[in-house]
């Protein structure tokens, strides 16, 4: 019996710190099948597929593989067992040719048999619907084309048990399909798959079967067939837990920014914020919903003036109301944002890379936002020390004092000097991105109470979230992206989770509402 | 004619002191470390090989040349490798930054080969220079019958055996960081030390011996530097720090590619000596034409950068030290 699975993980735990990104994790991978490994951003998706491809240790548990109970302790040991995985971030020398590449660390001869390695490629390929150059140098190879590379590098290496970690995030529809393609033949040739996935039109397309994980513990798994996209959302997002968490009523809301036709590209081309309508009302929370990466972070960079939009865009603020005179922030940067009296504060997802300076002390950082008060050519010290010592006191932040260096600090106290010195200048508009990540509870609590204050002293404020719970406890409309488009806004006191998280991966929802 | 030979010989000479440094250098940063110790290297592999030679002629009543070769260039060849040891266990296992523990290398070889080199003239009789007539004569000894050829005799074949090994040593490793299975593992670290890691490459170790190895050729520098360069004998005067930077500014010259650098070598001998051939210089203009080499290497770097080709740049993760990621 035990010999039609590839892989079973029983009990398998990892904690890093005090953080428990598994649980007692239970997945079967059967021999010959394609497996969707299903679940929200950290539900601990890509850490257990880590510790089958040898990245991470296992703290407790075992692992079977062909039947037999293995020790993986590195990557070696994976590929020895028939395990390859593909990353999210590839792993591969751009200087290199795709045969360079895919011979890089195995052992062979002095020197490296091209002819030998491209003949062996060109077989994988041409066994399964790959297509590689393999004199190709990965500098010159699309996005689709190295993920191709990794998928036959594992390939050429021996493997049986493939795992692919979000192979689909970075590809077009059309890229995709030939994607699900290979993945059929490599099925069909009796190789085992696992796909990383948080999107289930792709777990309904291509999988046999769902294994679900969810907050980092074992969820279930059933046959793709008897699954429907309703009931998987279900399992994604789970039951409602109560926090507890104070939301009044927004006491006289106003319309402070509106959103139209918002649409932002990278550097790439790519459409990143899809035509984005929305409006924020001063004296209410707004939460902002979406799997990592669907345009939260453009949403948040194009208001504060660091992402520039496509022409068309328009963010209008009105400080006075709807009626008011307004400001055009599209097309500026932060600092002519300021000066025209607009006082945005933005509290960032990167803490310590765009929001305070790591190895600058308490007070060297409540300075970066009054550098330019003043006239005197010296840079006024003492009013950036009295806050400091301010937001210390009040935010209760644990420091040795406020000539340390906030890279000392803990996550929670970093992210309270942060939240207190935005919020010290006494914004309009309050946008905070994932402001709870990696906090404790208490700390949690902190931020949540600072930000019920700031919506009843009337500022307009933004949270980008990922916990279901907080947002609809804490949010008073809650604004779901998909893809970088906005699939809808729901009441936050009437929404249900399933509801969020089924728009969260379904673009098919189309509630009128701004 | 005479003069334009005359000039060739010496850049030759001079371009084989920094052929050697830049080729250590380049095997050293192919793997991702940036050593600026190059001349504190070429300082100690320089000290080490006058040392062992004097200490060798000193004691033996009837000196033989090829034995104190030997000697010399062994520690020469030990006491670089050490400074790439050093260096080694100071940016790869304790992950100091590599540009001050570079610098302070260059300094630290500076330092040390002067002392030594002073003690060394003390111990010589207090006065004068030392000398390692035998040793040096054998560095610098040629086939007469090839060397008497006339003025090509002169150019290809008047060399003392260091300046062929020089250019074997640059092919050796071009062949190697080309063509060879190790030395395509060893550039995967200096581009991408996670990837190698991923790969099943032993990053720490690929880095120690790159460095190491690498400081030894560098050192060899050093050592044709005081054996053949200056006779055996020993100068204060910084010229071998200047020889040394000028194999850093080598390696970018010829992009990372050794075959390269051994023209280049050449080319910046002919440089630098240029204003020895140019009659009515002021003695402010022969600095100016001795700063040509640097001149070019920043118009080099200049058009590297603005043509933006993937195959010249340095490798990737140059200069970073590696960490295995955790979270």
């Amino acid at each position: 019996m035990a010999e039609e699975f590839a892989v079973r993980m029983v009990n398998v735990t990892k904690t890093f710190g005090h953080v428990m990104a598994n649980n007692k994790v239970y997945l079967e991978l059967r021999k010959g099948e394609i497996l969707s490994l299903l679940g929200e951003n950290g539900s601990g998706k890509t850490t257990l597929m880590n510790m089958l491809s040898g990245i991470y240790f296992p703290d407790e548990g075992q692992i079977f593989v062909g039947g037999r109970e293995v020790t993986i302790a590195s990557p070696h040991d994976a590929y020895a067992l028939g395990i390859g995985m593909v990353h999210q971030h590839f792993k591969l020398v751009d200087v290199l040719t795709a045969a360079e590449n895919i011979v890089l660390g195995l052992p062979g001869g002095v020197v490296v048999d091209r002819k030998a390695v491209a003949k062996k490629v060109r077989d994988i390929c041409s066994r399964y619907g790959f297509d590689v150059d393999p004199d190709k140098k990965v500098y010159d190879m699309s996005v689709s084309e190295k993920q191709t590379l990794e998928i036959v590098k594992t390939l050429y290496r021996g493997a049986e048990i493939l795992i692919l970690d979000e192979p689909t995030a970075v590809l077009t529809p059309q890229e995709t399909e030939k994607l699900f393609a290979v993945m059929r033949n490599m099925r069909d040739d009796g190789k085992s798959i696992i796909i990383i996935t948080h999107k289930l039109n792709e777990v309904l397309a291509i999988s046999d079967r769902v294994t679900v994980l969810r907050h980092g513990e074992y969820i279930g798994d059933m046959d793709t067939s008897k699954a429907d996209a309703r009931a998987l959302t279900d399992m994604m997002v789970g039951r409602t837990v109560t926090l507890n968490i104070q939301r009044d009523q927004p006491v006289s809301p106003q319309r402070r920014l509106e959103i139209r036709n918002l649409t932002v590209k990278d550097k790439e081309g790519v459409v990143r914020l899809d035509d984005i309508n929305l409006d924020v009302y001063a004296g209410e929370i707004l939460g902002v919903a979406g799997i990592s990466g669907c345009g939260q972070k453009e949403l948040l960079e194009a208001i504060a003036g660091l992402q520039s939009a496509v022409s068309g865009s328009s963010v209008k603020y009105r400080p006075t109301g709807p009626d008011g005179p307004a400001e055009e922030l599209v097309g500026q940067n932060p600092r002519t944002i300021a000066e025209k009296g607009v006082r945005l504060a933005f509290v960032p997802e990167d803490r310590l890379g765009m929001g305070l300076v790591a190895s600058m002390t308490l007070v060297g950082n409540m300075m970066l936002k009054q550098y330019r008060a003043g006239k005197s050519p010296l840079v006024d010290r003492r009013h950036p020390h009295e806050l400091a010592e301010q937001i210390v006191r009040q935010l209760e932040v644990v420091t040795p004092s406020i000539d340390t260096p906030v890279r000392k600090l803990s996550g929670g106290n970093v992210q309270k000097v942060l939240v207190g010195r935005e919020i010290a200048a006494h914004p309009t508009v309050l946008m905070s991105a994932y402001a709870v990540r990696g906090l404790d509870i208490n700390t949690s609590y902190t931020i949540y109470r600072l930000l019920n204050e700031q919506k009843k002293a009337g500022v307009a404020v933004i949270y980008v979230g990922e916990d279901l719970d907080v947002l609809l406890q804490l949010c008073d409309r809650i604004a779901v992206l998909c893809g970088g488009r906005l699939s809808g806004v729901l009441d936050g006191r009437t929404a249900t989770k399933e509801q969020v998280g089924y728009m969260m991966t379904t673009l098919e929802h189309k509630e009128a509402g701004i | 004619m005479t003069q334009l030979i005359s000039l060739l010989t010496s850049a030759i000479v001079f371009g084989t002191v920094i052929l050697y440094g830049a080729v250590g250098e380049i095997i050293t940063e192919k793997s991702g470390n940036l050593n600026l110790g190059v001349p504190g290297i070429m300082y100690l592999g320089g000290i080490a090989g006058l040392a062992a030679a004097f200490f060798y002629e000193m004691h033996a009543a009837e000196p033989v040349g090829a034995i104190g070769l030997v000697l010399s260039f062994l520690a020469a060849v030990a006491a670089s490798m050490l400074g790439g040891l050093i260096y080694a266990f100071l940016t790869i296992t304790l992950r100091a930054n590599q540009n001050v523990t570079g610098l302070t290398l260059t300094i630290f070889g500076a330092g040390l080969a002067n002392l030594f080199g002073g003690s060394l003239n003390n111990l010589a009789g207090g006065v004068g220079q030392i000398s390692v007539a035998v040793t040096s004569r054998a560095y610098r000894a040629y086939i007469p019958a090839l060397g008497g050829l006339g003025n090509f005799g002169k150019l290809f074949f008047s060399f003392g055996f260091m300046a062929y090994l020089a250019i074997a040593i640059a092919v050796a490793a071009s062949w190697f960081l080309g063509r060879s299975r190790v030395g395509l593992n060893l550039r995967a670290v200096g581009e991408d030390p996670a990837t190698a890691d991923a790969a099943g490459i032993n990053v720490t170790r690929y880095k120690y011996l790159a460095t190491c190895v690498g400081a030894a050729i560098s050192g060899l520098g050093g050592l044709y530097y005081t054996m053949d360069y200056i006779k055996g004998t020993w100068s204060i005067d910084g010229t071998a720090e200047a020889l040394g930077w000028l194999a850093v500014a080598l390696v970018i010259f010829a992009t990372w590619r050794p075959l390269r650098a051994i023209w280049s070598a050449y080319l910046f001998g002919v440089l630098y000596w240029a204003y020895n051939y140019i009659t009515g210089l002021s003695r402010g203009s022969v600095e100016l034409f001795k700063m040509l080499p640097y001149l070019v290497t920043i118009l080099v770097l200049v058009a590297v950068s603005m043509r933006r080709s993937k195959e010249s740049q340095p490798p990737k993760s140059l200069g970073l030290s590696y960490f295995r990621e955790e979270r």
